[in-house]
């Protein structure tokens, strides 16, 4: 039987398509159709100044807008030989560590739903809610940030912000353990989940799968500690990593319970960072039209779908010659037709969503 | 392993095969290199190439970061850039093939020794239409199947209408 | 107010059916799930616990036979659009779109792109246009309000394509 996952349906995670043939309840293969939500973001680079691009970048990727603008800004900046300021990092930092937080609930509330609990989204979103209030205090949007410039920061923090997002963390954390005992000990969630879609770490690293997708393989891999980049080598944090708990090493439940430590890790981090932020400014004084020189230069940051990777081609001028964005999700999706087969329809549902696929993100 | 130390090594591999190394671009104040280096690869010997750095252990490159391209109508070239990395070794290194910019653009692929360059290269054959020889299933992915020209070339122009829906949108103000 | 609580249970209320019918359809507005992009996770913060969608009737569901109104949220791209028009004649009257953000209304921020569609309004017909990049959840209560209100001046009863003579 061929089915059709069509573009809209409540559990593809955005608008994916999948082909899906079955015999029964058993899947023989998955094949995804992508494409439906292509905006050609990379042509339009080539048309705005690199300032005035980053609009767009937080569309690659709009549940992590902030490390979309960091990754763009820190290509431009790298290229260009822009050095910023230590307080424009560590506000940097914040507005990312913070976004991990939302996006990391968005996902786990998501897959609780498509799992067929509806509880933990609501609870989610409610604490998606208080967030957003803050980082519209910061920024002034609440989902597509604009928030990092060539050079730093465009706005510094409000005074008292600190103590804001400080009362926040210490009502959120007691939260993410009503979280857990509603969906982590839940023993209809580790049948669920356990031992299906199971990712080995050669698999992994062959389909070039990033972020909390490879931690759940079992590999200890995060640009934060491994390749680290602006304050993380200050930082103190750990890196969760899968371990098997469920049912097999590599499996859903292995991602899911990556992102619940990592969301505790963000809170440890967004402390220290709001007890080390130095005074200063938060944006250096860039040319009114950058021209970096002719070359390219790769980027990449620990997005939270993962490994962020921007390829820059200037050619001298203030507009970029090319620019493209390596995203987490255009790679995970892969991987869903060879581990589909033999699936049942309802475990690719639960296989989709712990791999935290957003459409912008495979489309851009 | 820094791309000059890699190419030295090629070298050796490949003798007589030019592998060609380009130094990064250079800031024009301070002379700091600030863009990325890479090595230019004639492009019937780049699955080879691609074979040796992953599979000899001094380079161990068991991970492909990116696949792309890049349109220069000045030099008359399409660029395939490719990024390697390596989690063992924690180093990185960017091959770069120059092919024609007509119709018979074409590479081998990559796709059996690093299965995620399958739809990397898809991707690259839908916007700019560069063909990948001995791919399995080599068709468009972003654009609708029967979309007319590869749309991140520099000289692409962009249809009047597509199954009747109008590509432009009258000004209010005018 | 007073005198009406005790006299509620044995009164009788007397309306146009116009008026009723109208009355009954814009409370339990049952939207269709179509979030496309950003403006879908606004869509769902709007039906989430702060501004609840829900205390309107309106709850999201998944099918189009099940629902009478399609919020459009998100850029429309070409691949899509020719599956958006399905989606919609699989709609049973009366139907409405809402058409939020201003990727939805005319392109937004993507008009320099070859791949999306300058509008959806160039596909379907549009009964209230919600700006935004993207709309707060408070503008997107106020567009479904304005449909509420929409439908509370129509004839239902004597509708030109009405199956009901």
């Amino acid at each position: 039987m061929l089915l059709n996952m069509g573009p809209q349906h409540p559990s593809t995670h955005g608008v994916i398509r999948f082909v899906v043939k079955t015999d029964g309840e058993v899947m023989s293969a998955a094949v995804p159709d992508v494409g439906y939500l292509h905006r050609s973001i990379e042509k339009i680079a080539e048309k705005a100044t690199y300032n005035g691009f980053m609009p767009w970048t937080d569309r690659v990727d709009y549940l992590a807008a902030m490390n979309c603008n960091v990754a763009y800004a820190m290509a431009v900046e790298k290229l260009a030989g822009i050095e910023i300021t230590r307080r424009a990092e560590y506000l940097r930092v914040i507005a990312m560590e913070l976004n991990r937080i939302i996006s990391h609930l968005l996902a786990v509330g998501s897959l609780g739903m498509d799992i067929g609990a509806y509880t933990p989204f609501v609870h989610a979103l409610r604490e998606r809610e208080k967030v957003n209030d803050l980082i519209e205090e910061l920024c002034g949007q609440r989902l597509t940030y604009n928030y990092a410039r060539v050079g730093g920061v465009i706005y510094d923090m409000t005074p008292n912000w600190d103590k804001k997002v400080i009362a926040f963390m210490d009502q959120f954390e007691p939260l993410l353990n009503e979280f857990d005992r509603l969906l982590t000990g839940n023993k209809i969630l580790h049948k669920r989940l356990g031992a299906v879609g199971v990712v080995t770490a050669e698999e992994a690293a062959n389909y070039n799968l990033v972020g909390p997708n490879l931690r759940g393989s079992g590999v200890k891999w995060d640009l934060r500690k491994d390749m680290p980049y602006s304050v993380y080598p200050e930082l103190d944090f750990q890196i969760p990593v899968g371990t098997g708990e469920a049912g097999k090493l590599g499996d859903c439940f292995d991602r899911y319970m990556v992102r619940i430590h990592e969301m505790r890790e963000s809170v440890k981090i967004l402390r220290q960072c709001f007890e080390r932020i130095p005074a200063g400014e938060h944006q250096v004084k860039v040319p009114k039209k950058i021209r970096p020189p002719a070359g390219d230069v790769y980027v990449r940051n620990e997005s939270t779908r993962g490994d962020l990777g921007v390829y820059l081609v200037s050619d001298g001028s203030d507009k970029a010659y090319r620019v493209k964005f390596r995203t987490g999700s255009f790679t995970a999706m892969s991987i869903i037709e060879k581990v589909s087969r033999g699936m049942m329809v309802a475990d690719l549902i639960a296989f989709i969503a712990s791999l935290d696929i957003v459409a912008p993100e495979i489309d851009r | 392993m820094t791309s000059e130390q890699i190419q030295k090594k090629l070298a050796e591999f490949y003798k007589g095969v030019a592998i060609e190394f380009v130094a990064g671009a250079k800031n024009p104040v301070t002379q700091a290199q600030t863009g990325d280096s890479c090595l230019i690869v004639p492009a019937d010997k780049i699955k080879d190439i691609c074979k040796t750095l992953k599979t000899i252990d001094q380079f161990a490159f068991d991970c492909l970061s990116s696949l792309t391209a890049v349109d220069r109508p000045k030099e008359n070239r399409f660029e395939v850039v490719y990024h390697l990395f390596s989690y063992k070794h924690k180093h990185t290194v960017v091959l770069k093939v120059f092919l024609p910019r007509d119709e018979t653009a074409h590479v081998e692929t990559l796709e059996s020794l690093w299965s995620c360059a399958n739809w990397l290269e898809r991707e690259v054959y839908d916007l700019f239409g560069i063909k990948f020889d001995n791919h399995s299933d080599l068709r468009r992915i972003m654009l609708p199947d029967d979309w007319v020209g590869h749309p991140l070339r520099k000289d692409y122009k962009e249809q009047e209408d597509y199954h009747g829906i109008s590509t432009t949108r009258p000004s209010l103000l005018s | 107010m007073l005198t009406l609580k005790n006299q509620l249970p044995a009164s009788v209320i007397t309306t146009k059916v116009d008026d009723l019918l109208n009355w009954g359809r814009a409370s339990s507005l049952w939207y269709m799930l179509f979030g496309l992009a950003c403006c879908g996770i606004e869509m769902m913060q709007t039906g989430g616990p702060r501004a609840d969608l829900d205390r309107f009737g309106s709850v999201p569901r998944a099918s189009p036979r099940q629902s009478d109104l399609m919020i459009v949220a998100g850029t429309l791209t070409y691949k899509m659009a020719l599956r958006t028009k399905v989606l919609y004649d699989q709609m049973p009257e009366p139907k409405y779109v809402l058409s939020m953000g201003s990727c939805a209304n005319c392109g937004g921020l993507f008009q320099p792109a070859y791949s999306v569609v300058k509008g959806v309004d160039k596909i379907i017909p549009v009964d209230v246009y919600v700006p935004g990049c993207p709309p707060r959840p408070e503008a997107l209560t106020e567009g479904l309000l304005k449909i509420q209100e929409k439908m509370r001046r129509e004839k239902f009863l004597v509708r030109k394509d009405s199956l009901v003579a």
